[in-house]
């Protein structure tokens, strides 16, 4: 990617893009560890949507749908705070090989 | 219709201010200059005015909110003057950088410690390099009328960065002379509304202003923020032209007097140069060939403008109003020597560095006498000229036998 | 009472794509006090991790208008925001005439240190801004130092526990009570573990007309060396121990505790689930944690009795 040069910002610093960060992926923070989710056993509380700090839990009407692995970091709140008992887990933290 | 009025430099400031009709003053008091703000906060209270004034809590605050109202797109006001100006450093970086439009007006006052409550230019001179234009007035006539500039020059949009007018605490700011007020109208007419390029009231385009900027960016950042600088030595020089073709009073990077025939020549800034042209008139009468350069620009530095204007002369003496400890001279003077340096040998003048006024010292008319005295004596001698000279102050030699 | 599948339905205000930490709990406090206004936002941000890591130029992860000028200084900036939009709403110059919530955020750093002054002067002025301080006690990105929100006992890196000195000696600054000081119509504590709590107090700050402060716990892994899917309980085992009181405060005297767990935990539990304070546990230490714990039983029987008494009255 060719980055801009002086004469070509804008006055200021401003960035005219907003929630342009999007366009940066995060997925390369995971150290060997990602979330896996299986639909099967999910009670779709949205827990694990509301707790993930990337935004990275997907949705799809009224339902989560999968994991966007391009900004999951990998941090494993979504799984810890995954509710499900007595049954397994709809989120769990599997090894991912780099 | 033009008014003639008699005014102190603070009053004819916040005359200038309430003509511009701004959005916002941000006020935090500073002596001398919190007239420019109680005068203002009165026409507030008055009516007269329809201005949101916010008492801020402390100088740096004050500079905090005219970054947001100036991002807000709104047109604003602060004053300062020493220690407040001082502490509002940090954020007049960021106000530059974030090239926006800003003016405030500052009575000079010196810097502590020891605490002291009355004029030099060690405030002002202290903040040369954090990006703003300064602009510099001998009167409360040029007070008026560099405040009104200011704005305009400010708001450009080639230039887009913030403006200090900066006069000398007491003598400017607190000494009635005649000042011609123009008709409002006309202000009106020479301004304008401010019409910003962005805002952050617009919800329709949000916007990130203050981003962080990598080792990818930060230069080119720094060289946008440059630019806006460089852009201004036109403006400046435009909006002097055009305020000077609707008002009478032109304004340049400076003023000269008696400077085409002179040989040797004194450069002064703000109140001073008053005594220095009297000064002056007495040795013209004399018939020694003197003359005065007055800076009114201190940034961006007319250097070209002043390498030729000072082209042939034999020797100047360069008055700066403050003292920087380990530097061969003051702002001015390492200023105008560096803009010397690329002229022919035989056509640059002998340049010497003198220190005066500190802490509201005075100049004496026989000051200005000594000097060009002493520089003239020192110029036909072949005499070196390193070392500063120190005017108007105690100096005994200690016999230790 | 908004559930979190309507909250989903919502835009985001803050996308994907930044650089803070893995495990961070600020983008989940945003996505809930961002989430709850109904208004266009105009947003100042104190430098910290978060302006840091959502505005890596030429990316912001902001949806809203953003300024970032300085450390301590958001809330001095934002008053000059709002008075231009006071000025221009009174002119009749605004584009639109749509109201707009002005927020600021700033880290612990930024709050109870550099910027109480600015923040202090904005709610003496009853500016109508919300403050939102996310609270990792410690200056988490220059590098973990101690901030005056750090508890005491716990070791930073410009308060490390050595051979002598057991971690920081001072007690934690009580900010919430501080702004509640200044009686302003809503003040209020909160953690992201209870989401519905922080959705509503935002909620209730943004139509505060005047200045709100939400003062919200944000466990940190980098710096309180934890494992990272351990944020969010974290912030529930601080209620669960009274470390941090889930509470609110109108007009700087009535206390509403929203949150007395069914079995308050001894202060240990929390001291054991956080590196920082490991050294607390061992033996010759253990007069720091019966000091936090009578700090901490001091503090939470006075909410209560606070509370109960504006029942009783």
């Amino acid at each position: 990617m060719s980055h801009e040069a002086w004469n070509e910002l804008k006055p200021g610093t401003i960035i005219e893009d907003p929630g342009s960060a999007s366009n940066h992926f995060t997925g390369h923070y995971r150290k060997g560890l990602k979330p896996e989710f299986n639909e099967l056993n999910c009670i779709h509380c949205f827990f694990c949507w509301v707790f993930c700090p990337e935004n990275a839990i997907m949705t799809e009407a009224e339902k989560i749908s999968g994991i966007n692995y391009d900004y999951c970091k990998g941090c494993g709140i979504c799984a810890n705070e995954c509710p499900v008992e007595n049954k397994p887990k709809p989120l769990i933290m599997i090894k991912e090989v780099i | 219709m033009r008014a003639n009025k008699v005014l102190d430099g603070n009053t004819a400031v916040s005359e200038a201010v309430r003509q511009l009709d701004p959005d916002v003053v941000m006020a935090y008091p500073s002596a001398p200059g919190a007239p420019m703000l109680e005068r203002l906060a009165m026409d507030i209270a008055n009516g007269s005015l329809d201005t949101e004034l916010v008492n801020m809590e402390s100088p740096q605050s004050a500079i905090s909110g005219c970054i947001g109202a100036s991002a807000a797109g709104g047109r604003v006001f602060s004053s300062a003057s020493s220690q407040e100006l001082a502490q509002m450093h940090e954020m007049l970086f960021i106000a530059s950088s974030l090239r926006l439009p800003i003016v405030i007006g500052i009575a000079d006052r010196a810097l502590s410690a020891p605490i002291n409550y009355y004029a030099d230019h060690s405030d002002a001179m202290a903040e040369r390099d954090c990006g703003w234009i300064q602009l510099f007035c001998e009167s409360p006539q040029e007070a008026y009328d560099n405040i009104i500039q200011a704005y305009k020059i400010s708001e450009h949009q080639d230039v887009k960065t913030p403006v200090m007018v900066a006069m000398d605490g007491w003598i400017t700011s607190h000494t009635m002379e005649n000042v011609s007020i123009e008709e409002p109208s006309e202000i009106t007419d020479f301004m304008g509304k401010r019409i910003p390029t962005y805002s952050l009231l617009n919800s329709t385009k949000p916007l990130t202003i203050g981003s962080f900027s990598s080792p990818n960016y930060y230069f080119e950042h720094k060289l946008n923020q440059f630019q806006g600088m460089e852009n201004s030595r036109k403006i400046i020089r435009e909006v002097g032209k055009e305020f000077g073709d609707r008002f009478g009073r032109y304004y340049g990077y400076f003023e000269t007097y008696k400077l085409d025939d002179a040989e040797y020549g004194i450069i002064i800034m703000s109140s001073a140069a008053g005594t220095a042209k009297e000064a002056i008139d007495r040795l013209r009468s004399r018939g020694e060939k003197v003359g005065l350069l007055k800076l009114r620009v201190f940034r961006p530095f007319p250097f070209q403008e002043i390498q030729e204007r000072l082209l042939g002369l034999k020797a100047i003496a360069i008055f700066d109003r403050n003292i920087v400890p380990g530097s061969q001279g003051g702002p001015l003077y390492n200023e105008i020597r560096s803009a010397m340096y690329f002229c022919e040998d035989n056509l640059r003048p002998k340049i010497f560095p003198y220190i005066f006024g500190l802490g509201g010292r005075e100049l004496n008319l026989s000051d200005i006498d000594n000097t060009i005295k002493e520089i003239k004596e020192k110029t036909e001698k072949v005499e070196s000229e390193n070392g500063f000279h120190f005017v108007n102050v105690r100096y005994r030699q200690v016999n230790n036998e | 009472m908004i559930t979190l599948k309507q909250l989903a339905s919502r835009e985001e205000w803050f996308s994907s794509g930044h650089t803070l930490c893995p495990g961070c709990s600020i983008p989940v406090i945003l996505k809930l006090v961002l989430g709850a206004s109904r208004n266009p936002l105009v947003i100042s941000n104190a430098t910290g991790c978060l302006q840091m890591g959502s505005t890596l130029f030429p990316h912001t992860a902001w949806k809203s208008n953003w300024i970032h000028t300085g450390y301590g200084n958001a809330s001095a900036t934002m008053s000059g925001v709002t008075a231009v939009y006071r000025s221009l709403k009174k002119k009749g110059r605004l584009m639109d005439e749509k109201e707009r919530k002005f927020l600021v955020i700033g880290g612990d750093g930024s709050t109870y240190d550099s910027g109480i002054s600015s923040i202090s002067g904005y709610m003496e002025r009853g500016e109508d801004i919300v403050y939102l301080c996310y609270d990792n006690q410690s200056m988490a990105h220059s590098g973990g130092q101690a901030s005056s929100a750090t508890p005491v006992g716990a070791s930073t890196t410009t308060t490390p526990a050595g051979t002598v000195l057991p971690g920081k000696l001072q007690t934690r600054k009580n900010i919430t009570a501080i702004i509640a000081a200044h009686r302003i119509p809503y003040v209020a504590q909160s953690a992201p573990w209870n989401w519905n709590d922080l959705l509503r107090k935002a909620e209730k700050a943004f139509e505060t007309k005047g200045p709100a402060y939400l003062n919200v716990l944000s466990p940190c892994p980098t710096h309180w060396n934890t494992d990272t899917d351990k944020s969010i309980e974290l912030s529930r085992l601080a209620a669960d121990t009274c470390v941090w009181p889930m509470f609110e405060i109108r007009g700087g005297t009535k206390i509403t505790v929203n949150y007395k767990p069914r079995h308050k935990l001894p202060v240990s539990e929390w001291l054991k689930s956080q590196d920082r304070f490991r050294h607390l546990l061992e033996k010759e230490n253990k007069w720091i944690v019966d000091k936090i714990q009578e700090e901490i039983d001091q503090n939470w029987d006075f909410l209560l009795s606070a509370q109960n008494e504006e029942e009783t009255k």
